[in-house]
């Protein structure tokens, strides 16, 4: 079977002799139409997918009332003080930032490159993107003691004469994030239309039936409106391509402007883009592999995606290293006594443990993906992918805290410890997160359909 | 006075291919046999679709520059707005203008309006949403959603004949062909 185009570019997803393919056989456009279609319409609900949503309910349940209590009593509740302000909140929102960012690589950088074994992860890998958007979203306005006065941070004429300080990251950060989470949406809605309309017309509930109809927008697949869509999906992919990378480089920008000991440095944004698409690329096989096995999706995410994932996390992972190497290098060299003293306090104080786990997880752990056996292993990657996942946070954990509990000053050094209500909220947005994804699952195609169809030989068209 | 009975107007002439090249061929044969008002409909994007129908270019392109000039110029412009003209505060002595500070807003507001510019403009561009339409009359249409092609020639066309067209598409040899009511 014929994969993929026949020009021989470097670009080009041209598959090795014995590797497995993008697309089972077997496929037609009929038949991969109905897969994926009835997953979301005929599946009768499962008791799994119960369970699943039920725990992410609960979790979210959680989250409402660790927010509540927060909003009675203040960011008092959680662990942060003099010195360390920047507790869980800001842990967890680059934490999940970056998680979000393997989504839009997936959808944008991978089509302009021509990889088309990404047409079948790339919807989920939006969706993805767009819920861990939105946990991000909520620390820093939780954080903010005031939350509902968020509508400050953007710069609107009031009648206090006052406006937002340019010149700060933080007031970057907002126009980044707001802007990464608006084209996320349009990007993925967009890609969503010519499949709405599918579902328009194979539901046989009219109210189904109109619901999908209506977010359709009453797409015909006329050749002139694929062409201005085409035009636009394109565009839309070159213009989030620099903006994933910018999102992850302002949010460096938060430390690396600032003259805290180990985050004012330059490594700080290409290694915080390249941690960001490590654990985004975790995250979509922990989702991938349940779903293409709960769902009978192997004939479509093949083997032949997870190991092209499981290969992009071998290589962020090494930009990872070098990062980790040249922070403790650039320690040593700068001569600065207290760059040096935080790395010490990284590696012997009292936070090494973590320090020390994250080395484990993030560098020694991912390394047995250089075996072809275990890239091939479902469970294998199952598991690496969460260990990747816990050692991202860790490395945002250390970054964090090491730096602000012992700073310039040992007078005004301190301890941080996360309270239950921190855990309360952080738990509390996986279950969010969870149950978005299993919410999604069962009423959206979580393929997408139309670019499957133009995997197949068929679509191509021919001379005669 | 009487008039002659109308024939029942029509949209246009439907004809149903099997494949992504039944269709290009077929529109290639009805655009050199003079037909411009017609649309070519397929369950996914094919290019040389939309080329044999004689739809070479889109306006998608500018509007997403014009979209990113404009935000990236009003992005610019609040903040020297307000930074040198409504508010102007003095932070650590720099100048009112710290240009290399007000990149990062500038940069994203360029890519937000340039992306909300594109995806408004693609729509309106094609009309969208459009809840009715004339070819959603014929039941075999819906399955351009699925696995089927489909050439329209719209009534509207000058060269548009009832039983020439007919004739015309019958020589195609589709699946199957019907008039589209309105």
């Amino acid at each position: 079977m014929q994969q993929g185009p026949e020009e021989n570019t470097v670009l080009m997803d041209v598959p090795w002799p014995d590797e497995p393919p993008v697309l089972g056989p077997g496929q037609t456009f009929g038949s991969m139409t109905d897969t994926i279609a009835d997953a979301v319409l005929t599946r009768p609900i499962g008791l799994g997918w119960l369970v699943g949503l039920a725990i992410g309910m609960g979790l979210v349940a959680i989250l409402m009332a660790a927010v509540t209590y927060l909003f009675l009593i203040g960011v008092g509740i959680w662990g942060i003080n003099v010195p360390v302000g920047w507790g869980f909140a800001i842990i967890n929102f680059v934490w999940w930032i970056g998680i979000g960012h393997a989504g839009t690589l997936i959808s944008a950088i991978l089509l302009l490159l021509k990889q088309s074994w990404r047409n079948s992860i790339n919807r989920f890998a939006e969706a993805m993107t767009l819920f861990a958007v939105a946990c991000a979203g909520m620390f820093p306005l939780l954080h903010m003691g005031r939350p509902w006065l968020a509508y400050w941070m953007f710069p609107y004429p009031s009648s206090m004469g006052v406006w937002p300080q340019f010149r700060s990251p933080l007031v970057w950060d907002v126009f980044a994030v707001s802007t990464y989470a608006t084209i996320s949406a349009v990007f993925w809605y967009v890609g969503l239309v010519p499949d709405f309309a599918t579902m328009r017309e194979k539901a046989s509930h009219p109210l189904t039936k109109k619901v999908y109809g209506m977010l359709g927008l009453g797409w015909r697949g006329s050749a002139r409106h694929w062409k201005r869509y085409e035009a636009l999906y394109i565009l839309l992919a070159g213009i989030a391509t620099p903006l994933v990378l910018s999102v992850h480089t302002v949010v460096s920008f938060d430390f690396a402007i600032s003259i805290v000991p180990g985050w004012h440095t330059t490594i700080f944004p290409p290694y915080f883009v390249a941690g960001a698409i490590y654990s985004g690329f975790a995250m979509v096989l922990v989702l991938a592999i349940p779903i293409r096995h709960f769902y009978h999706l192997e004939s479509m995410i093949t083997m032949r995606h997870l190991q092209n994932a499981a290969k992009i996390m071998l290589a962020t992972g090494l930009i990872v290293a070098y990062g980790y190497f040249f922070e403790a290098f650039m320690a040593f060299y700068s001569g600065s006594t207290y760059e040096r003293f935080m790395m010490q306090n990284r590696w012997f104080g009292p936070y090494a443990v973590f320090y020390w786990t994250l080395i484990l997880f993030n560098l020694v752990i991912p390394q047995v993906l250089w075996v072809p056996k275990i890239r091939a292993n479902t469970r294998w990657l199952f598991l690496i992918s969460l260990v990747i996942l816990v050692g991202m946070w860790l490395e945002r954990f250390i970054i964090i805290v090491t730096s602000l509990s012992r700073d310039f000053l040992p007078s005004s050094w301190g301890h941080y410890v996360a309270t239950r209500w921190d855990y309360a909220v952080f738990f509390g947005t996986i279950g969010f997160f969870t149950a978005a994804i299993f919410i999604f699952i069962r009423i959206m195609p979580a393929i997408s359909i139309f670019e499957m169809r133009t995997l197949l030989p068929e679509a191509e068209v021919k001379a005669k | 006075m009487s008039h002659a009975p109308l024939s029942p107007a029509i949209y246009g002439i439907l004809a149903e291919f099997d494949s992504s090249t039944d269709l290009v061929y077929a529109a290639r044969a009805a655009y050199a046999a003079g037909y411009r008002k017609m649309d070519a409909y397929s369950p996914f994007p094919i290019e040389e679709a939309s080329d044999a129908i004689g739809f070479h270019k889109s306006r998608v392109p500018l509007i997403v520059l014009l979209g990113g000039l404009l935000g990236g110029l009003s992005g610019y412009g609040l903040q020297y707005w307000i930074n040198v003209i409504s508010y102007p505060l003095n932070i650590g002595g720099k100048p009112y203008n710290s240009w290399p500070a007000f990149i990062v807003p500038t940069f994203e507001m360029t890519i937000l309006f340039a992306g909300l510019a594109g995806v408004f403009g693609m729509f309106a561009l094609n009309g969208l949403p459009m809840p009715y339409h004339p070819l959603f009359n014929v039941d075999r249409f819906s399955a351009v959603t699925r696995d089927k092609f489909f050439l329209c020639v719209e009534a509207a066309d000058p060269k548009f004949d009832l039983v020439d067209t007919q004739r015309f598409m019958e020589s195609l040899k589709p699946l199957s062909i019907s008039e589209v009511p309105h």
